[in-house]
């Protein structure tokens, strides 16, 4: 086949795409993510049993605002991964900016605090089933993300792995906190955080063979 | 360098609001930048630049709904060119770690040259459609080569309007996937 006919193969008939399909094929894997994420959290890990108290508390909605500050700069970052040509943006410096502002807050907390409580503070009571329980939440919503990313056209393959883990352990943290009972934000800087690390490190790991496309 | 932009932007924002006229010329000039691309950085293997054209040509009509209408056109083409050539240089070489810049800014800082003489492709798309299955290849044969309308290609296929389309679209995705495999 020559090249002018297959131009002409391509042109024939209808090529109309419909506006913004980037954003919407990612933005309607999150929001289905994002619920059955929820049921399956509350199903089977249940609410923490003070829900309503611990709402009043400002700590139960900053435990909730980190995955949520990550999710939301993962998205822009993997909106414009998606698409070639593309960099990542001022998502990465902002979730670079963020780490280090929680960071050094959760620092603060823990030297204000007296010496003989400082453990405790960071290592809480749940610290590992809090990060495994979120790398596994992300797995299913990873998996969903390769797949819508797969039909877009990212090109630079790790970094949109990563910008979909990232995005994954976020969702997954989120509903992870309306479990968890831990209530300071050391335990978040630390466990939380690590949790979303570990879809991100395993979503840079896997693109290069799984989000390839021809 | 910018007219070159600024044309092929227009092309296409037209093409994807459903101008086949500005497609074509958004195909064929696309073409013509991708030829000479590929001749420059194939230069020891130079019978695999018209396929590479055409593989490219057909992941960029796969791929069209990824362009976002506030970024810069020529860095998205070049970006899914270089791709498609990373492909095919892993390909010829699966033992050595092929290194190829991934600075997406590299193809629109160069002077944009065109060639519009095409060489011989040796890989036949044809040929390669014939090896799909019936629910993609009548679709693309009956409305993409053979101009039918989609209502008439469903009555001769005796396929659902649906199902005429989605083979369309699946199945220039399965030739794309088809075309990278067979180096």
């Amino acid at each position: 086949m020559k090249t002018e006919a297959l131009i002409a193969m391509l042109a024939r008939g209808e090529a109309r795409v419909a506006p913004r399909s980037v954003e919407r094929r990612l933005a309607a894997t999150v929001a289905t993510a994002l619920l059955l994420t929820l049921i399956v959290a509350l199903a089977t890990l249940g609410a923490r049993k003070d829900l309503g108290a611990a709402a009043q508390l400002p700590m139960f909605w900053w435990k909730l605002a980190v995955p949520l500050a990550v999710g939301t700069l993962s998205f822009a970052a993997a909106r414009r991964l998606a698409s070639p040509g593309r960099r990542t943006g001022a998502a990465a410096a902002l979730g670079v900016a963020l780490l280090a502002v929680l960071w050094a807050v959760a620092a603060a907390d823990v030297a204000s605090a007296p010496a003989a409580t400082r453990a405790a503070l960071v290592l809480g009571h749940s610290a590992m089933a809090c990060v495994a329980l979120i790398a596994t939440l992300s797995l299913p919503i990873l998996a969903a993300l390769f797949v819508a990313l797969r039909s877009l056209a990212p090109t630079r393959l790790p970094a949109a792995g990563a910008a979909a883990g990232a995005l994954a352990g976020g969702i997954a943290a989120a509903a992870y906190a309306l479990h968890c009972n831990e209530m300071t934000l050391p335990f978040v800087a630390v466990w939380y955080v690590l949790g979303m690390a570990i879809p991100a490190g395993l979503g840079a790991q896997l693109a290069p063979r799984w989000l390839r496309w021809a | 360098m910018e007219d070159v932009e600024e044309t092929l932007r227009a092309l296409l924002l037209l093409a994807l609001t459903g101008d086949g006229a500005a497609y074509a010329a958004f195909l064929t000039q696309s073409g013509a930048h991708l030829r000479a691309y590929f001749r420059r950085r194939l230069v020891t293997s130079p019978n695999e630049v018209e396929d590479l054209v055409q593989e490219t040509l057909l992941a960029l009509h796969n791929r069209r709904h990824t362009y976002q209408t506030t970024q810069r056109l020529t860095p998205w083409l070049y970006a899914i060119a270089r791709y498609k050539l990373v492909d095919l240089l892993r390909a010829q070489s699966p033992r050595r770690q092929v290194e190829v810049s991934l600075d997406d800014d590299e193809g629109a800082s160069e002077l944009l040259p065109a060639d519009a003489s095409p060489a011989e492709s040796r890989r036949d798309l044809l040929k390669l459609l014939d090896t799909l299955p019936d629910r993609h290849r009548l679709p693309i044969v009956l409305v993409k080569l053979e101009g039918r309308s989609v209502a008439e290609a469903a009555a001769a296929a005796g396929m659902s309007e649906a199902a005429v389309k989605v083979g369309i679209h699946r199945g220039l995705k399965k030739l794309a996937v088809e075309a990278s495999k067979r180096r």
